[in-house]
């Protein structure tokens, strides 16, 4: 069974192997650099649908149900599903998945959702409650403007900061098996606020709970940054990106060399004017299930620490001149487990 | 990092708006529209209509043009670029009324439509009318 390091970090025992995993995107997402390496793409941003939310819930299934078949199960093998989304009440989610019929447990943790499903569903198919886990969370950029910002008609500029939301979503299905990539450890997030208010610079306020995770992980596990091939991070985008760099530079575990963000991977930052680069659920989702997943698995990458960060305010804590607190997730994830032959 | 070192780092990161570009560009698109309004007050006074009428005219054509703009989904893509220009004459405000309209139509028509339509103009309609009648009681005061 797991067992915890240090404060924050629980380090698996068992092999656990993300046997599925898909991304979906929309057009822009396919225009992007990584899009030739999406599962499903649909040109259409409404999928067929009459709303923004149900095109959202629509994005989500096509995601999940490309990671069942590629796992090569199907729902009924599945006994948890952990999903959540940025929209109220998560219902990118629950109405993406009641026709699947799997005990489900909705999560809220902003952007840094795939990090915390997918965590959660590596302990939950680790220590054996659940045979297979399902992980999965999506961010519509239609939905998320509408709730958390204008119209999207409404004729204004976008400040240097701002990021694009991502009209991706990413499914992750996990079992207690022998098989590329596998999750070796997990660090839960400390909330953390440096007082950045401003909703138009979530990198900035994200990149201190980046910042904590990291330092906590590398504390308990008694590792460097130069110790993995990538270091990948969520949506901190150019400022958050930059932030972060200058933070962990000040603690001496420099990860200039090896860091990347989803945010800045999703898009080309200055053909595709997003600004300082995607956010959203579905930006670190896709990416992970997209570019970094099958690079895990037949081994061009070994070891990678995937922090899914997000930044936990509300339209109405935002109005009433609330600070932003944000939040990350790590997972180790890696092409071999340590432990693979004493379990297996 | 204290908080405090933090806010400030994060101020000097942030990269400066391109105002070379956005301030030549709202007084190019501001102007036009002025004298896009002028000419329809000029043509409607052309016709013979008395002055208040014909302002009225460029008033209304101006917001007909933002309107419809908004709905065949341009508007946002001038206004990218032309910022406060589209902004400040009377086709912002027409644009922040319609964009939500067809926004929330997809909550219905009273309470998506008919609700939520003035949730940008909203407030600009209140301290508007609200700073007019304060004008008017000191007018009458004074007056």
């Amino acid at each position: 069974m797991a067992k915890r390091l240090g404060r924050y970090t629980l380090q698996l025992e068992r092999p656990v192997s993300i046997i599925g995993y898909a991304a979906a995107g929309s057009r822009k997402e396919a225009q992007g650099p990584l899009g030739k390496y999406f599962d499903c793409i649909n040109e259409d941003s409404t999928f067929g649908e009459t709303s923004w939310e149900k095109a959202e819930s629509a994005l989500q299934k096509c995601a999940v149900n490309k990671a069942i078949k590629k796992a090569g199960i199907t729902p009924g093998d599945i006994d948890i599903m952990l999903a959540g989304d940025l929209l109220n009440q998560c219902i990118g989610s629950t109405y993406g998945a009641r026709q699947l019929g799997i005990p489900y447990l909705g999560l809220y943790g902003a952007c840094s959702t795939m990090a915390e499903s997918l965590l959660l569903a590596a302990l939950l198919t680790e220590t054996g409650l659940a045979n297979r886990c399902l992980a999965a969370t999506s961010s519509h950029f239609c939905s998320a403007e509408r709730q958390f910002r204008f119209p999207l008609e409404y004729g204004g500029q976008r400040t240097p900061t701002s990021q694009w939301t991502v009209t991706g979503a990413g499914a992750c299905v996990t079992a207690l098996q022998s098989g590329a990539p596998y999750v070796q450890a997990v660090t839960i997030g400390t909330i953390e606020d440096y007082g950045i208010c401003d909703i138009n610079n979530m990198g900035a306020a994200m990149a201190p709970a980046a910042f904590a995770t990291l330092c906590h992980y590398f504390h308990d596990t008694e590792t460097l940054p130069s110790d993995y091939d990538l270091i990948l991070t969520g949506d901190l985008g150019m400022i958050g990106t930059q932030l972060l760099h200058q933070l962990m530079d000040e603690a001496k575990l420099s990860i200039t060399a090896n860091h990347k963000d989803c945010g800045l991977l999703i898009y080309d930052r200055l053909k595709q004017d997003v600004h300082a680069g995607g956010s959203g659920c579905g930006c670190a989702a896709s990416v992970l299930c997209s570019y970094i997943l099958p690079q895990l698995q037949d081994g061009r990458l070994q070891n990678v620490l995937f922090i899914a960060t997000g930044a936990m305010m509300s339209p109405t804590s935002v109005q009433q001149g609330e600070s932003i607190p944000g939040m990350a997730h790590l997972l180790h994830l890696s092409h071999y487990f340590e432990k693979e032959d004493a379990s297996c | 990092m204290t908080a405090k070192d933090y806010q400030a780092a994060a101020q000097k990161a942030i990269p400066p708006s391109k105002s070379y570009k956005n301030i030549p560009m709202a007084f190019l698109v501001g102007g036009l529209l002025c004298v896009l309004g002028q000419a329809v007050i000029n043509l409607a006074l052309s016709f013979g209509l008395e002055k208040d009428m014909a302002s009225a005219c460029g008033s209304i054509s101006l917001i007909l043009l933002s309107a419809v703009l908004t709905g065949l989904n341009v508007y946002d893509n001038i206004a990218k670029h032309a910022g406060a220009g589209t902004l400040v004459p009377i086709t912002g405000f027409a644009n922040s009324m319609v964009s939500p309209a067809m926004e929330f139509k997809s909550e219905g028509y009273i309470l998506g439509l008919g609700a939520k339509m003035f949730s940008i103009a909203g407030p600009v309609l209140v301290y508007g009318i609200s700073a007019s009648v304060i004008y008017g009681l000191i007018l009458v005061i004074m007056g």
